[in-house]
């Protein structure tokens, strides 16, 4: 599964950092960094949770057991 | 006053009901605007209490909200001490009792389904389209203030209902003004270096 | 700007612009190159293919691959020719629109042909009197896809592809996230081919000589004749048709150029890089070469900057110029580009704080790759390079000595108007 983030739709809100700290961490703006495209088995789960609890749905998945 | 309305000491067990779940969904649906509004405040989250939590507290109340109404329009409705009519529900001013007190409520509970609603399907409509229509909740919820003035703070039967209405308005006036007029904007010491090229 | 007076030495040939001389009429042009051949698509392509033609618009991807796909889409499609020289420093679309119009218009009509598009556009930046020369040229010709002439609000990354579509689309000229690419969803979400209108004129002689031909000057692996737009201390954008892999030394030497006493070349303009004088002079104009010592070819523009500037003073006022110039939509970009320029201004104007510079190399880490197009990318590596290759003057400024150099005249053209985006 990729994991990638719309950069204009994205406003910083910051929870996909709360709901997937293991892969994304927030620069001092607000913004996420993620740790990489292509995301572990594992963590596939909470990507989708954090994808849903974005507010403007900015956190893109593709592909992966969707 | 009319003679319905006077006897609202009536000790029919689905008035109580319906008086009851009434009171307990507004304040459901005030606490739930209220964690709406505390949702879009990055300043209010920390480790210990991420925004996903609060945005739980906000979903899980208003579904919560949504289940007292349905039973209090549900009371409502089968109790024939008062003469709702049964569109009342949905359609607005189909009341008899109270036409308009009650049509308040109706449009707030038909624009609460309609907030709810989206909210479950966001994620198959634009965000922007989902946003648009979420401010219905600055609508939603004055209507449900008016509908309880109008219905539910009878002089009769004690001010408290009065009280709570007007407590409900000053707590959700002062976390709206929170809201709006309070900035997220992060300080620091490199703001200066920041600003220099603007 | 020398536009009407580009020279060029006896050993050069010149192709695109050969009638430059002579007027941009079409009769000029027609007793050169000849009619509009009227081949089919497929054996136009297949040209092209031949050709090895790279995109001359910057990122030089080859052109038969961008038209294959594009044509290769069902429906209708659509052809937009990138005149819109979105840097200050360059100067070649201009000239080539004033003064060679019926090449990029033959270009236009060969592209539609190829990906079989019904629709075309062709974009420039108003204000300097190419519209009506290229209006005028337009109508000397009877072409079979009518071409819309449209002119594009001034911002710097305005003309990036996504950009342009979503403008001619009806939107803001601001980059869109990707996918769909244009060549996918492009102008009103058909596919769409974007070429620049140097690569387009390419095309149209291509298609007259013949593959073959256009292999027979240049590099190898990325044959042709090349624009450049040459700029130094007296030499202001004097553009020039160049084989590729020739010495930048030898270009910038025959514009004019005092090349000994330069310090170092912007190469790629402000998407491109710096490097020291003594390297880049010695360098192949091409992508590859460019690539393996750590700069860019980009739109062909080279600026070489006397050894009595300040590089940190020129590199600090494009950065300015770059941020101000962000589209506004992403969180990094518009926040990064002018937090770094900030700290560079400090830095060349003699109030640098010490204490910024974790905060510098920290924002040139954390801001590249965010954003919905590259613009943040290119601005930091074009400061990377300038504190790379200045990094002698970098020190002296970091200790609170700025160059007495920060108050000669300013080199790099920075537009003062704010960006527009409708």
């Amino acid at each position: 599964m990729r994991i990638r983030v719309n950069p204009i739709d994205c406003k910083a809100h910051g929870v996909c950092a709360e709901m997937l700290p293991e892969w994304i961490e927030l620069d001092e703006w607000g913004y996420p960094i993620l740790d990489g495209e292509e995301l572990p088995e594992q963590l596939m789960a909470h990507a989708r949770r954090a994808a849903r609890a974005c507010p403007t749905l900015a956190i893109v998945l593709e592909g992966g057991g969707r | 006053m009319s003679v319905v309305a006077a006897s609202a000491f009536s000790s029919n067990p689905l008035w109580y009901t319906t008086r009851s779940t009434g009171v307990v969904a507004f304040v459901l649906l005030t606490l739930s605007f209220a964690f709406g509004l505390a949702a879009t405040k990055r300043g209010l989250a920390s480790r210990h209490w991420p925004r996903f939590a609060t945005q739980a507290l906000h979903r899980n109340v208003s579904l919560l909200a949504l289940a007292f109404l349905v039973v209090h329009i549900f009371t409502t409705l089968a109790d024939s001490y008062v003469h709702v009519g049964w569109w009342a529900w949905i359609v607005p001013g189909a009341s008899g009792y109270r036409t308009v007190w009650t049509a308040f409520g109706t449009l707030a509970f038909d624009l609460v389904v309609i907030l709810i609603v989206t909210s479950l399907l966001r994620e198959h409509m634009s965000a922007a389209l989902w946003r648009a229509i979420h401010w219905a909740a600055y609508v939603a919820w004055p209507f449900a203030f008016l509908h309880f003035l109008g219905t539910g703070t009878d002089a009769a039967h004690g001010r408290w209902g009065i009280y709570l209405d007007a407590l409900a308005l000053i707590f959700l006036g002062v976390a709206a003004g929170l809201r709006w007029l309070t900035s997220d904007e992060p300080s620091g010491p490199l703001r200066s270096v920041q600003r220099t090229v603007r | 700007m020398n536009a009407t007076r580009v020279k060029a030495a006896p050993v050069w040939e010149r192709r695109l612009l050969a009638t430059v001389d002579d007027g941009p009429d079409l009769a000029v042009h027609q007793q050169h190159w000849g009619p509009l051949p009227s081949a089919r698509a497929p054996e136009l392509l297949s040209a092209v293919q031949a050709s090895g033609l790279l995109g001359r618009g910057g990122a030089g991807f080859p052109t038969a691959r961008k038209m294959l796909t594009v044509a290769a889409a069902r429906g209708r499609t659509v052809v937009v020719a990138n005149g819109a020289e979105g840097e200050p420093a360059s100067a070649k679309d201009r000239l080539l629109l004033m003064r060679a119009p019926h090449l990029v218009l033959d270009g236009i009509q060969l592209a539609a042909k190829i990906v079989h598009a019904d629709e075309a556009y062709l974009v420039l930046h108003g204000g300097t009197g190419t519209t009506e020369q290229v209006y005028a040229a337009m109508h000397q010709r009877r072409d079979r896809v009518g071409v819309e002439l449209r002119e594009l609000p001034a911002a710097y990354v305005a003309s990036e592809e996504s950009a342009l579509v979503h403008w001619l689309s009806g939107g803001e000229a601001k980059p869109t996230f990707t996918p769909p690419r244009p060549f996918e969803r492009g102008v009103n979400g058909r596919p769409t081919l974007v070429n620049n209108v140097e690569t387009l004129a390419h095309l149209a002689t291509i298609v007259r000589r013949g593959g073959e031909w256009f292999r027979e000057a240049g590099d190898a692996d990325e044959p042709g004749t090349l624009l450049v737009t040459v700029s130094g201390r007296g030499v202001d954008r004097r553009v020039a048709e160049v084989p590729t892999g020739i010495r930048i030394g030898d270009v910038l030497e025959r514009a004019g150029v005092d090349v000994a006493g330069s310090q170092a070349v912007l190469v790629g303009g402000y998407f491109g890089t710096w490097l020291p004088a003594d390297l880049a002079a010695q360098l192949p104009l091409s992508h590859h070469a460019l690539r393996a010592a750590g700069g860019a070819l980009g739109a062909g523009i080279l600026v070489a900057l006397p050894r009595d500037s300040c590089g940190v003073a020129e590199t600090a006022r494009v950065a300015a110029y770059l941020a101000a110039h962000n589209a506004g939509q992403c969180g990094p970009c518009l926040n990064g580009l002018p937090s770094l320029a900030g700290a560079l201004n400090a830095l060349a104007t003699g109030r640098w704080d010490e204490r910024w510079w974790p905060a510098l190399e920290r924002w040139m880490a954390v801001v590249p790759g965010r954003g919905a197009c590259r613009h943040p990318d290119g601005a930091v590596r074009f400061i990377a390079s300038g504190l790379s290759v200045f990094a002698a003057d970098v020190a002296e400024h970091r200790a609170g000595r700025p160059c007495a150099s920060v108050s000669s005249p300013a080199l790099l053209r920075v537009p003062a108007v704010p960006p527009a985006w409708r």
